[in-house]
């Protein structure tokens, strides 16, 4: 008696799901170019006579999006910069960075669409600890170079498991021990407590912390998770056990509400604060936004001022260096729009790392080229440190400078420091000098 | 007889799912796993809401619930594949048993606040159990590589499009059947009038908690092909804009409809990607381009309310609804008017893909 709509309705949807299917397939393939005439050829998927493809997941919505959502487009103007003054031996770079929201299933589809698809040469500088992890299994067994992850995760530096696969950033170990050993010699005999985002970042970074200060100092360890922003208990705790050195690997809304719930407890430790969490400009944005909401007004550069806190690139506030000029240039050019702070000149610094590597990788590279290129290693370029790259280390930035925060801006307190993630490694004074941007803005070959 | 039709549908549909997924490059392979992946989760959530009449906004829970357990198995006990698929639903299937006890006694927006809660509380235990699940970078799970006699370069994308696939067309085939059954009967009768259904002697409690079982299963075994198919399970995959997701391509596909279910499935995830690569390709500006994905899905939405309430299930009917007798389209309809309007109830009939 139901026989006939049923039957109907079977066939229709066989029907209407094929039909879908077929149009889900007469998407364009990706593009492959010939090289013939000149020496250019297009030695690699991506690479054509004319272009370099590569590819990118950024979290260009969602929660993690304000701030690090400029990261991307100021690679990108570096990249134009780059392209409007000959390229890469006269290939232009294309940088196709795709929205994953910050979320891991989303990641693993755009990175699939951009090395199956899109057929990319390289994935450059994709953001997030857990996002990239979802993919880095992926890119390697594809054999797709995995280059400048942005995260400090000392996860990317494996380089039997993962051979494609490149850090760039100070990774938080080696961050977590320069301002570990910076503490030990600073306030020696200070009672420190530790505030610190439950993952990979915040252990990380007290993993590294407690290779150089001495255990019997750390009176109290707390940890948040960033999805619950009620911290009082924890800067209670904090305060009980009379912590006058608050180490705080966190990002900058904790940051931010470290300081404040401080305040209103009337606890005013010193803070020492890691790079990612201390970013002054966005600091002092969010204790005004915070505050406001609270019914109060607060001074944010005021509230800022004394943070402790290290940085591995050129700071901002230095207005005669070689760098910083460079890239206030290309941003006022190419990148106008987006406020020039920490993140624009992250973007900067990796897109010019990458250049440097393409150009290591010969005129017509391979992806095999690549990774080798960058596993002979890179000199070092906008980094006030080398990086460590070599066929059996993967990290990238290896020191940075300790600071402090004066009116909005970062100044080095000390020399340049670096170190390597082992516990016995020591953290030393780096006695090379910092290199001076090249005048074209272009690295040499 | 519907049994054996149903099959004989799967089958066909089989075929040309193998063929097409030959044809198809890796790319599109991937996301015809996932298209076959969703649909299973919004084949699951069209039941619940559209034959049994209750919400769930906590749908993606279930999913997380798979895709972690799918995960601990594979790391810890190393289980065959079709083992490991089937655990993962039944597991889904026992949390729905629970929220679905506790659930039978709610109704509409009451229901759906508790089921929000659990979308909202459930990833978070990750983050919590960092030891077991891995926090926030949640577990890695182990490539299930093609076998063997499919030969050493059969693609990995094209294996897990045919993972996906069979178990969507198994699926579709049960609930079909299960529509189509006493079962499926009891549930449209206690969706359109619960006094009249208790009054005709069915257990309506029992059959509320039935749905939401048989709805977290389907999630689940989502949760678990998703596991398999992205090679890693965190919480930032299940968040409550998950259980939004399904619950809209339920709505966009048509309510109660398993083909809709189906629709719904291609438009959540060919449409934004779909939408980024013609935004992209005209130059607009990444701030823009990221963002207009969302904006098309919220325009699709809207237009497919406003113009199709039956979602594009309800307009292919349409479209080719007058070759059947209106008598025998509401043979199995409804009865009588519905009290209140419940979803898709003109057409709550559509069982059957």
């Amino acid at each position: 008696m139901k026989r006939s709509p049923s039957r109907r309705r079977v066939g229709v949807v066989a029907a209407a799901a094929a039909l879908a299917l077929v149009a889900a397939a007469c998407g364009s393939s990706g593009s492959k170019g010939s090289g013939s005439g000149t020496s250019n050829t297009a030695s690699a998927p991506g690479i054509t006579k004319s272009q370099i493809l590569i590819g990118s997941h950024q979290p260009l919505t969602g929660v993690a999006a304000p701030g690090y959502s400029d990261i991307a487009p100021a690679a990108n103007a570096y990249f134009e910069y780059v392209d409007h003054h000959g390229g890469v031996y006269g290939r232009k770079i294309t940088y196709h960075y795709l929205d994953d929201a910050y979320d891991p299933a989303k990641t693993v589809s755009v990175v699939h669409q951009l090395v199956l698809q899109n057929n990319v040469y390289a994935i450059f500088n994709g953001l997030g600890t857990p996002t990239h992890l979802a993919v880095v299994k992926f890119l390697n067994s594809e054999k797709v170079p995995d280059v400048f992850v942005a995260s400090g995760c000392d996860c990317w530096n494996n380089p039997s498991a993962y051979p494609q696969t490149f850090g760039w950033q100070l990774d938080y170990i080696r961050e977590g021990k320069i301002l570990g050993a910076y503490i030990k010699q600073h306030f020696a005999g200070k009672k420190i407590g530790y505030f610190y985002q439950n993952d990979e970042f915040g252990q990380d970074g007290v993993k590294g912390l407690d290779m150089e200060i001495p255990h019997s100092q750390v009176v109290s360890r707390q940890s948040y998770d960033p999805t619950n922003i009620n911290i009082a208990p924890q800067v209670a705790a904090l305060k009980a056990a009379g912590a006058q050195v608050v180490v705080s690997f966190s990002i900058p809304d904790f940051t931010a509400l470290l300081k404040l719930i401080s305040l209103k407890l009337s606890f005013s430790p010193q803070l020492v604060v890691s790079n990612v969490g201390a970013d002054p400009t966005t600091l002092a944005g969010l204790l005004e936004a915070f505050a406001k909401k609270g019914g109060a007004t607060v001074n944010g550069n005021q509230l800022t001022q004394g943070i402790i806190t290290d940085g591995y690139l050129p700071s901002l506030g230095e207005a005669g260096n070689s760098w910083i000029s460079l890239f206030k240039k290309i941003h006022a050019t190419y990148d106008a729009k987006a406020p020039l702070d920490g993140n624009v000149l992250y973007g900067m610094a990796a897109a010019y790392t990458f250049v440097q590597a393409m150009l290591k990788a010969g005129r017509n590279p391979t992806r095999a080229d690549l990774v080798s290129a960058i596993n002979r290693g890179l000199p070092q370029g906008p980094a006030i440190a080398p990086y460590a790259y070599s066929s059996s280390d993967h990290d990238g930035i290896t020191g940075a400078y300790v600071g402090v925060i004066k009116n909005g801006i970062i100044v080095p307190k000390g020399p340049v420091m670096t170190t390597d993630t082992s516990p016995s490694g020591a953290v030393t004074t780096f006695s090379g000098a910092e290199q001076a941007a090249p005048a074209s803005g272009i690295p040499s070959p | 007889m519907t049994l054996l039709r149903h099959l004989g549908a799967a089958i066909v549909l089989a075929v040309i799912l193998g063929l097409l997924s030959v044809a198809l490059n890796a790319f599109r392979d991937y996301q015809m796993a996932q298209v076959a992946l969703y649909a299973v989760a919004i084949a699951g959530l069209t039941v619940l809401v559209g034959l049994s009449g209750q919400i769930s906004i906590g749908n993606g829970a279930f999913m997380a619930v798979g895709a972690y357990a799918a995960a601990l198995l594979l790391m810890h006990l190393a289980w065959p594949l079709a083992a490991v698929l089937a655990a993962s639903a039944a597991i889904a299937a026992l949390a729905g048993l629970a929220v679905g006890v506790a659930a039978a006694r709610l109704r509409g927006p009451y229901l759906a606040g508790v089921t929000l809660m659990l979308a909202v509380a459930l990833p978070s235990l990750a983050t919590r159990f960092t030891g077991v699940f891995g926090g926030d970078q949640g577990l890695a799970v182990n490539i299930s590589t093609p076998p063997a006699f499919l030969g050493t370069n059969f693609p990995l994308t094209r294996w897990q499009a045919w993972i996906s696939c069979a178990a969507a067309l198994i699926v579709l085939v049960l609930l079909a059947n299960l529509g189509r059954s006493r079962i499926g009967r009891s549930w449209r009768a206690v969706r359109d009038d619960e006094t009249a259904a208790a009054l005709a002697g069915l257990n309506v409690a029992a059959l509320r908690v039935l749905a939401f079982v048989v709805s977290a299963a389907c999630a689940g075994l989502a949760g678990a092909l998703l596991g398999i198919t992205t090679t890693l399970v965190s919480p930032g995959s299940f968040t409550v804009t998950l259980s939004i997701t399904l619950l809209a391509g339920a709505v966009l596909g048509g309510l109660g409809s398993l083909a809709g279910a189906v629709w719904g499935s291609l438009i959540i995830v060919l449409v934004p990607t779909y939408v980024t690569d013609v935004a992209t390709s005209h130059g607009l500006s990444s701030s823009v381009a990221a963002n207009i994905p969302i904006a098309a899905y919220g325009v699709v939405l809207i237009a497919v309310i406003l113009l199709f309430p039956d979602g594009i299930q309800g307009l292919v009917r349409r479209l080719l609804g007058p070759a059947v007798p209106v008598g025998k389209r509401r043979e199995n309809g409804p009865v009588s008017t519905p009290r209140r309007p419940a979803p898709a109830s003109e057409h709550s009939e559509e069982g059957a893909p």
